[in-house]
């Protein structure tokens, strides 16, 4: 009895399965065949490829803005482009010895972890070319070009910026994973805080960073958005307004939280980081106050564009507020907020640090 | 000990004490879990009976009554679906999709065309490459293959060995974590002799696995506690405990704050034993020694005799004597050891450098190469190559084919459904033994033999 009645209920489950599957390909299935033809060839032999450390190419941070770089390369040079994710460390070296082998001109590869494997490699294969992002060798190496950014310049306005803009004098920060690349953006922050404070004799607070103890507050890594947005409740609970979460996608999770908090009637915002959030993270619009920006993409696109000029070098790129490689999105829907007495000091500060009279300075700022 | 071991007590394959024709019952129903009339136990059979009952009967009859044949299949099944997964996402496949009815062979090449492709490229990523230049080249993607292979056979024989002894270990990543960071700690901050280091970096290695397996071991015996949760939980301290160590100044770079340890000297790491155009070392060696030795020791020692009794029944184990509780701590500390193993083989045979991904997913890998293994040491070693040939594999499978990485977990993933799942894999190659039960045993048994080896021929 049981036996029958299992089988009449499978039955009845494939028949509706059947059921959706031919309705599906009914409704797709009519068209006209195409007439058969030829395929077109890429423009360029050149080949440029890429290797993702374990985030992959959707991590909304620097693998992504890397590969979309690349991508736009492709588009814009009709150059070949080759890609491959890493799940783990593990697959680092694999990846790039077969990036290697499939013929690479260029090779970019993402991430300080990626650095010996790169090197590696590098060094077995003097005629390739590579480029990383993010990570520079002590001693330079022949064939590979590093691409690293100063942030903290534009982390620096971002700073003055939240200093400038805040209703509750106290602003907020925190990190994803306490690398480098992170703190740079915290420490330019926290510089920007502290020289508002300095010019107007104010005294505005910042939770989550301090740079003199280089401590303070990560979710400790780049995946978990409820520890972010946790961690923003708690930023807000201390009365902080405005929070800069430096955690890839992470800050969506401060984005969560302080849209609660918005629709509880509290005045609060957000900095986005890496990219202009106001555009790549558009659920969050109405609190996004502005970004520090880190344009990788163009970065890879130059350096894919420089090789297949025959002009590779290995000086590192260094992305800084004068060649535009860092900078301070526009304010979008806060441009009206905004004081233009604090815009016209924004202006100076980025003339003055671009002029050197404004030294900003991290543990963590490329070694010139 | 009353109640500690409830929960694996009730299995009913017991293979020591079973005779002839109610162990062939017993065998049938272990494997499908009796359609539920059996309290579930917290390991599935088919990882418990490593052996099915059957003794000095020949290999024919194992395979094709025993889940052997299941973990075949399964694996078959997976392909076949994950194939289906690539055809879905193929453009050449969509783009035929839409006039299916004018020329339904464009679609049908198109789906037999993108599957085939991207397994041409796993075979030619894992095995041989035709292309290669020269016959070292040609086979390098094999040694890779092995390579991959290394801490996958170990880890899994870390977790099969605990299976066997009824213990669901799902700690090799956290035993992974700490053999890692101790092996690799030895192996930058010392300096010591050709030999002796590498000694030292394996037996440093060894120990912290098996100390973290064997705490577990320890605090299960001792408190009750759960080994599943207890192993869950050691794995997250393991992990953060990494964490915190590689942002302090002892496990970073001189001059550098990024959470990488230095690179371990050359004293310390596994020698190439193929030469230095492969990655294969000295740690695929030790698997082997590894797995010859855990076969020994469940199947020709009395610890192994004592740790499978444990695992078949506590209750009776502990009735005939044997100390449930140091068996526990025991086979915990051992399977530790082997995890153990597995991350040395990481800090001294790929890596070289200890970072927070040291263990990659290999512990939770392990699981599945066990349970494909079915918790035999060769079973794990075969497994264990295949899941590293699968890995090395999906490089190639990526660039050649742009097939994303991600359709191997799924295969990988699709391969543990359908081995906990024993009567959804018989029903799909039609050899249910349900059907069986209500026909003469003898007949039927040779009935489902013919089926099996039908289903294998059409397979293959």
């Amino acid at each position: 009895m049981k036996t029958s009645l299992r089988a009449t209920l499978k039955r009845g489950s494939m028949a509706g399965m059947a059921t959706v599957g031919a309705t599906a390909l009914l409704l797709t299935a009519c068209g006209a065949a195409p007439e058969t033809g030829g395929s077109t060839e890429a423009a360029t032999d050149y080949t440029g490829c890429i290797v993702s450390d374990s985030g992959g190419f959707d991590d909304q941070s620097f693998n992504q803005s890397s590969y979309e770089g690349l991508k736009k390369a492709e588009k814009d040079l009709g150059i070949k482009v080759n890609q491959v994710e890493s799940k783990t460390n593990n697959d680092f070296e694999p990846n790039l010895r077969a990036m290697v082998t499939a013929g690479c001109d260029l090779t970019v590869t993402v991430g300080f972890l990626l650095g010996d494997a790169t090197k590696t490699q590098a060094e077995a294969n003097p005629d390739s070319h590579f480029a990383i992002v993010d990570f520079a060798y002590e001693t330079p190496i022949e064939n590979v070009k590093p691409i690293i950014y100063d942030t903290a310049q534009a982390a620096f306005m971002a700073g003055y910026l939240a200093a400038g803009t805040t209703k509750t004098g106290t602003v907020a920060t925190f990190g994803g994973i306490k690398i480098p690349t992170v703190t740079i953006f915290m420490d330019g922050y926290a510089d920007g805080v502290k020289y508002f404070n300095e010019q107007k004799g104010k005294d505005v607070k910042l939770l989550g960073w301090n740079k003199e103890a280089q401590d303070g507050s990560f979710t400790g890594d780049f995946e978990k958005q409820d520890v972010g947005k946790q961690l923003t409740q708690n930023f807000l609970d201390q009365g902080a307004d405005i929070v800069m979460p430096v955690a890839g996608p992470v800050g969506k999770g401060a984005g969560a939280a302080l849209t609660e908090a918005k629709a509880a009637g509290k005045d609060v915002k957000l900095i986005w980081v890496d990219s202009d959030g106001f555009l790549t993270a558009p659920e969050y619009k109405d609190i996004m106050l502005s970004s520090v920006m880190k344009k990788m993409g163009e970065a890879v696109e130059d350096v894919v564009k420089e090789d297949k000029d025959g002009n590779f070098n290995n000086d590192p790129y260094v992305g800084t507020l004068e060649n535009d490689g860092v900078s301070l999105a526009p304010f979008h829907g806060f441009d009206a907020e905004v004081p233009a007495e604090l815009k016209t000091e924004l202006e100076q500060i980025k003339k003055d640090i671009i002029d050197g009279k404004l030294k900003v300075e991290s543990a963590a700022s490329p070694k010139a | 000990m009353p109640e500690k071991h409830k929960h694996v007590a009730d299995k009913p394959d017991n293979a020591q004490n079973a005779n002839a024709p109610a162990e062939e019952t017993a065998a049938v129903v272990s494997v499908d879990t009796a359609g539920g009339a059996m309290e579930p136990s917290a390991v599935p059979a088919t990882a418990q009976s490593g052996q099915l009952p059957g003794g000095p009967d020949t290999l024919m009859r194992k395979i094709f009554t025993g889940s052997g044949m299941v973990s075949v299949l399964a694996v078959l099944l997976a392909l076949i679906i994950g194939g289906l997964l690539i055809a879905s996402t193929d453009e050449r496949v969509s783009t035929t999709a839409g006039y299916l009815f004018a020329r339904p062979t464009d679609f049908l090449g198109a789906v037999w065309n993108a599957a085939t492709r991207s397994y041409i490229a796993l075979f030619q990523g894992s095995v041989f490459n035709p292309r290669g230049n020269g016959l070292a080249l040609q086979f390098a993607p094999l040694m890779e293959t092995l390579t991959i292979a290394t801490p996958l056979i170990t880890a899994g024989l870390g977790v099969a060995l605990a299976f066997r002894a009824g213990l669901f270990n799902i700690g090799g990543q956290g035993q992974i974590i700490m053999a890692g960071i101790v092996a690799a700690w030895v192996g930058f901050a010392l300096d010591l002799p050709v030999g002796l280091h590498l000694l030292l970096v394996l037996v440093a290695g060894i120990i912290g696995g098996a100390v973290w397996g064997g705490l577990v071991g320890l605090i299960k015996a001792r408190t009750g506690a759960h080994e599943v949760i207890l192993t869950i939980m050691f794995n997250y301290i393991a992990l953060y405990f990494l964490r915190y160590l590689l942002n302090t100044p002892a496990f970073q770079r001189p001059g550098e704050s990024n959470p990488i340890s230095p690179i371990l000297d050359p004293t310390a790491v596994y020698p190439q034993i193929l030469g230095t155009q492969y990655r294969l070392h000295l740690g695929f060696v030790l698997a082997i020694a590894a797995t010859v030795l855990v076969w020994w020791l469940l199947n020709r020692s009395t610890v192994g005799f004592e740790f499978r009794a444990v695992g078949a029944n506590p209750k009776a184990a502990q009735t005939a004597g044997i100390n449930v509780s140091r068996s526990t701590i025991l086979v915990m500390a051992l399977a530790g050891g082997l995890a153990g193993m597995a991350g040395v083989a990481q800090v001294a045979g790929t890596e070289k450098v200890l970072t927070d991904g040291v263990a990659a997913t290999y512990g939770f890998d392990a699981i599945t190469v066990a349970l494909l293994g079915r918790s035999t040491p060769w079973g794990t070693f075969a497994a264990g190559l295949l899941f590293g040939a699968f890995r090395a594999g999906a490089v190639q499978m990526q660039i050649q084919t742009g097939t994303p990485i991600d359709i191997v977990l799924v295969v990988q993933s699709l391969i543990v459904l359908f081995i906990a799942a024993p009567p959804l894999v018989r029903a799909v190659f039609g050899l249910n033994p349900r059907k069986k039960k209500s026909t003469p045993k003898k007949g039927s048994k040779t009935g489902s033999r013919e089926t099996a080896q039908a289903a294998a021929g059409g397979a293959a």
